[in-house]
């Protein structure tokens, strides 16, 4: 039994100690955790020698690497929580390249496409702008091992944060034809701004274990008000959009993650246990 | 946010792509030093440039300052009047400070 179908089904408080609920909550919300940055680096990836310019290319690289190390870590802890409670932990490897789309916990954000530039950039100046709120809260976490990762990340994804803003700044107030698809790039993206802030998501780990977790709502306000400044600058205007995603955190996906992770886990699926 | 975007120098470079400039890229490796030459890359901008540069140059810990130079702001000796240039210093060893013994224990000189 996996934290990830546990944490579906009702939990029977006579045949799991209330030590075990804890733990799955603490799993399930690493788990997540891990997946918004293991597919977000998958989906950066497919930059490499696409790029407009070959320093871009790099520069999306490093940020794409940056994100599978603290996947790596995340899925790691993961599975070592995991496996307290269900007695066989998994690897970062079983928990990448073994598991199908309906466990998956990443929120929607992340797996959508590519698109062209500017797309890639919205997605990436709203995640990081979030990921660098959430890493600063997590630097007080209770959890040694959150806060440790929070310490180092911090200051990787401040760069991915500065990147992507130096790029929708410059794509906004560019030419007419930049500003226009920078505006539509953000329209297209926001949708999907709502549920990485969604409190529920996160309610299991929030009473189970306070201090662990960071409370995404709480997040939020710090990230508008970075967010907000950057598209004013850039002389765009904050999308009002009329729907919202939502159950990514409960394995419920866009068609988008079916088509990533064959190309994510084929080599590993087809030849279990290669190495460098 | 937009006072620290330096407008990209006009002109470009005989080897911009897509209109973008060439940029210098030196790298400071460690306090005391001088900052070096370490190849050159494209950007839109100054600011893009080191940023650029960061990615390029700095990946494996290289630096701890970068400087950014427009490459068409370099203005270099041509190789046709290298023998003007440099052969008048060959013969005269007097300018070399060989006769001098360097202080143990100093380094970088």
């Amino acid at each position: 039994m996996t934290a990830a179908s546990l944490s579906r089904q009702p939990l029977d408080s006579a045949d799991i100690d209330q030590a075990d609920i804890d733990q799955i909550a603490l799993a399930t919300y690493v788990l997540g955790l891990g997946d918004d940055t293991l597919i977000l680096a998958q989906r950066l990836g497919e930059w490499i020698t696409r790029a407009p310019q070959i320093e871009e290319d790099i520069a999306l690289g490093n940020i794409a690497l940056d994100l599978l190390g603290q996947a790596r870590t995340l899925l790691s802890y993961a599975g070592e929580v995991e496996g307290k409670v269900t007695g066989t932990s998994r690897g970062e490897d079983d928990l990448a390249f073994l598991r199908d789309e309906r466990e998956f916990r990443n929120v929607h954000l992340v797996e959508i496409e590519n698109g062209d530039f500017a797309v890639t950039m919205a997605r990436q100046l709203i995640f990081s702008a979030y990921q660098y709120e959430l890493y600063t809260a997590l630097l007080t976490s209770t959890d040694p091992t959150l806060s440790a990762l929070a310490a180092k990340a911090v200051k990787e994804v401040a760069y991915h944060r500065d990147h992507a803003t130096q790029w929708v700044l410059r794509l906004g107030d560019g030419t007419p034809e930049s500003h226009d698809r920078m505006q539509a790039a953000l329209d297209q993206v926001w949708p999907h701004v709502e549920e990485i802030f969604d409190t529920a998501d996160t309610a299991d780990i929030l009473t189970a274990l306070p201090g662990v977790a960071a409370d995404p709502a709480a997040l939020r306000p710090a990230w508008s008000r970075y967010v907000e400044a950057v598209i004013t600058t850039a002389t765009l205007s904050l999308p009002a959009p009329t729907w919202r995603s939502r159950g990514g955190r409960a394995g419920y996906h866009s068609e988008n993650l079916g088509h990533l992770l064959p190309d994510m886990q084929n080599l590993h699926r087809s030849h279990p246990g290669a190495s460098w | 946010m937009t006072s620290d975007v330096h407008p990209a120098p006009t002109g470009g470079s005989a080897g911009s792509r897509k209109g973008w400039p060439l940029w210098e890229v030196f790298i400071r490796a460690r306090r005391g030093l001088s900052h070096q030459h370490v190849g050159s890359l494209h950007a839109p901008d100054a600011e893009m440039a080191l940023r650029n540069a960061r990615d390029v140059y700095t990946r494996r810990g290289e630096g701890v300052s970068i400087w950014i130079v427009p490459s068409s702001a370099i203005t270099a000796s041509s190789p046709d009047e290298k023998d003007p240039f440099f052969d008048p210093a060959m013969d005269k060893a007097y300018r070399h400070p060989t006769f001098y013994d360097v202080p143990e224990g100093v380094s970088h000189l």
